[in-house]
């Protein structure tokens, strides 16, 4: 099976607090640390576990600039057997519709039987896997935690919905399908293993290349445009405990003794 | 404001879901003049149920009934709506596992624009949608212009609209099935897998010590067992947790896993995304243990505590220890 799964360079949440710049219009991006989009990452795992089963080729690519090359190499080392960058100047700006855009333009050059991308990236969009899917009239599926290869023409999937709860299907090949954490357990990646990547040729296409329409994608061709980036007031906030670990535990204990949580 | 604004209901065994009330609200904030239409696709007697109570709220329901929509596959309303829906419509879809599996594909068939999981909208200016979002788990949040000259679906997140009170109106269901026709789709529905029950059942659980990302390895779950031992509670997660196989599902807080009611919840290392706190009912006293001040958990917490969880659980269990040893 050819699979391709499409992934992308985001900053990692867990590893980051997150602070707007200064102008309000962006968050600071300096000291950043970027990895692959977690999401992303298991479904790179998932191709690579159908194509041990089944055979064939993973080829992992993202829509960015020379730096998302490293996510490319990343997967790559994981054992993905290509690696693809799809940079363009045109494509700066493009909100979900124009990503995909330029996702198609790839898929149409080549022959995959399947497309992977993760649910979500940072921004929460959940949108690139369903338009991508729409526009190549592919079957769809997100939220996917399970994938059973039946044979040549299709797969036999589960989606998470409420509760824990599984929706099993039947889905027919070429589609595409948006994988949820949890599906898998990504294996480990070493300095080794990415040291035995770090010269390879990432091959990169363009808006000609890939036969997009360069008015269809990038800033101009996006219909939802942010304004600004600030900070959410959910609440009324919590009443920080200051002091050592040992005050702030006396201080707690006596909270849920209060409030009946401890006798 | 001339766009036509519809509403994609959920419904299930008969019985309305919560966001079919939550769109109306939204549709108001979008023009407080709208009248919106509700889009209900089903199947029988239970999908009349539906739409005779959705004409108290909604001045026209359009009924869309076929035996292949007894089962909501977004790939078979997706097609059903391409049908119907007008040029430049507005469709509002609840943005959960339903929505995001219908909602993006959705916009490209209309030729239309998309912007998910919307949490607040700030109105229309000239043709474009103003709307709110939140990015980086819930860190940030951002105003985000939506062009809506050509239609737009929008996803909107359950629970982020409030209903509002309205007086009732004398709705008609306009019967769409003949205009819809058959229906298939390249993804069948075959059957749903109910959850396996835990060891425990934190449902019901009064004392939940709650556990996140920032429990960092499996060897140091016992930090949390010791103190829930120590409590007399019980130790639940959130999502990460479970996906990095350290806990079993059942163990999982939020709207992918189970809903709780405690009385007292020590999120510890838990970032606190809205899919995490869906979870979270009943009211409860909140206290947020987590080494990241911007972290959303300490918005809704009653009690925050910036820590690194993993130095300051072990010093509480200490004291509780010690706490009951006098005490006995």
């Amino acid at each position: 099976m050819e699979i391709l799964v499409c992934a992308r360079r985001v900053p990692d949440t867990s590893e980051n607090e997150i602070q707007l710049n200064g102008a309000g219009n962006d968050i600071e991006r300096d000291d950043l640390v970027y990895s692959i989009n977690e999401p992303d990452n298991y479904a790179v795992e998932e191709a690579l576990q159908i194509v041990a089963k089944s055979g064939g080729n993973v080829t992992v690519a993202t829509v960015g600039t020379d730096e998302d090359e490293e996510i490319l190499r990343r997967e790559m080392a994981m054992g993905a057997n290509h690696g693809v960058l799809l940079s363009d100047d045109a494509f700066n700006g493009s909100d979900g519709k124009g990503i995909a855009t330029v996702l198609k333009g790839f898929v149409q050059k080549n022959r995959f039987d399947l497309v992977l991308t993760g649910v979500q990236a940072e921004d929460g969009g959940a949108q690139v896997g369903g338009m991508l899917a729409a526009m190549l009239d592919y079957p769809f599926a997100s939220l996917v935690n399970s994938i059973e290869v039946v044979d040549g023409t299709k797969l036999k999937i589960s989606r998470e919905i409420e509760g824990g709860n599984r929706e099993m299907s039947e889905i027919d090949l070429p589609c595409v399908l948006s994988i949820q954490t949890g599906i898998n357990e990504p294996r480990y990646v070493g300095m080794r293993g990415i040291r035995q990547v770090a010269s390879l040729e990432i091959p990169t296409y363009g808006a000609s290349d890939l036969g997009v329409d360069a008015a269809s994608v990038g800033e101009a061709a996006a219909n939802v445009k942010r304004d600004d980036y600030f900070v959410p007031v959910l609440g009324k906030g919590a009443t920080i405990l200051e002091g050592s670990n040992e005050e702030i535990a006396d201080k707690l204990i006596a909270m849920m003794k209060a409030k009946g949580g401890l006798q | 404001m001339t766009a036509r604004i519809f509403a994609y209901i959920v419904h299930k065994d008969g019985v309305l879901d919560d966001t079919a009330a939550e769109l109306l609200a939204a549709a108001k904030k979008i023009d407080p003049s709208a009248s919106p239409t509700a889009l209900v696709t089903g199947s029988g007697a239970e999908l009349d149920t539906v739409c005779n109570s959705l004409c108290t709220s909604y001045a026209e329901v359009w009924k869309i009934a076929s035996e292949s929509l007894a089962y909501p596959n977004a790939e078979l309303v997706r097609q059903a709506l391409t049908k119907l829906l007008p040029a430049g419509a507005l469709v509002l879809v609840p943005h959960n596992h339903f929505g995001i599996d219908l909602g993006p594909g959705l916009s490209i068939k209309m030729n239309a624009a998309f912007v998910s999981d919307v949490v607040g909208i700030d109105g229309v200016d000239g043709t474009a949608l103003k709307v709110v979002r939140q990015e980086f788990g819930g860190q940030v949040s951002t105003h985000v212009r939506c062009n809506i000259s050509s239609g737009a679906v929008i996803n909107l997140r359950p629970g982020a609209f409030k209903p509002v009170q309205s007086a009732p109106v004398a709705g008609v269901v306009i019967d769409k099935s003949a205009e819809v026709g058959a229906v298939t789709a390249k993804r069948r529905y075959l059957t749903t897998v109910v959850a396996e029950a835990g060891d425990v059942d934190i449902s019901k659980e009064p004392v939940l010590i709650s556990i996140g990302r920032g429990i960092q390895e499996k060897d140091n779950i016992g930090i949390a067992e010791e103190l829930a031992e120590a409590m007399g509670a019980v130790v639940s997660c959130s999502r990460p947790v479970v996906d990095a196989k350290w806990l079993p599902k059942s163990r999982q807080v939020g709207s992918s896993g189970q809903t709780v009611k405690p009385k007292i919840y020590l999120a510890c290392g838990i970032s606190g995304s809205f899919q995490h706190l869906a979870g979270l009912k009943g009211n409860p006293f909140i206290v947020a243990i987590n080494k990241n001040p911007k972290a959303p958990i300490f918005q809704v917490a009653e009690v925050g505590i910036v820590t690194d969880m993993l130095e300051f659980l072990p010093e509480l269990t200490n004291k509780i220890r010690a706490m009951k040893q006098v005490s006995v």
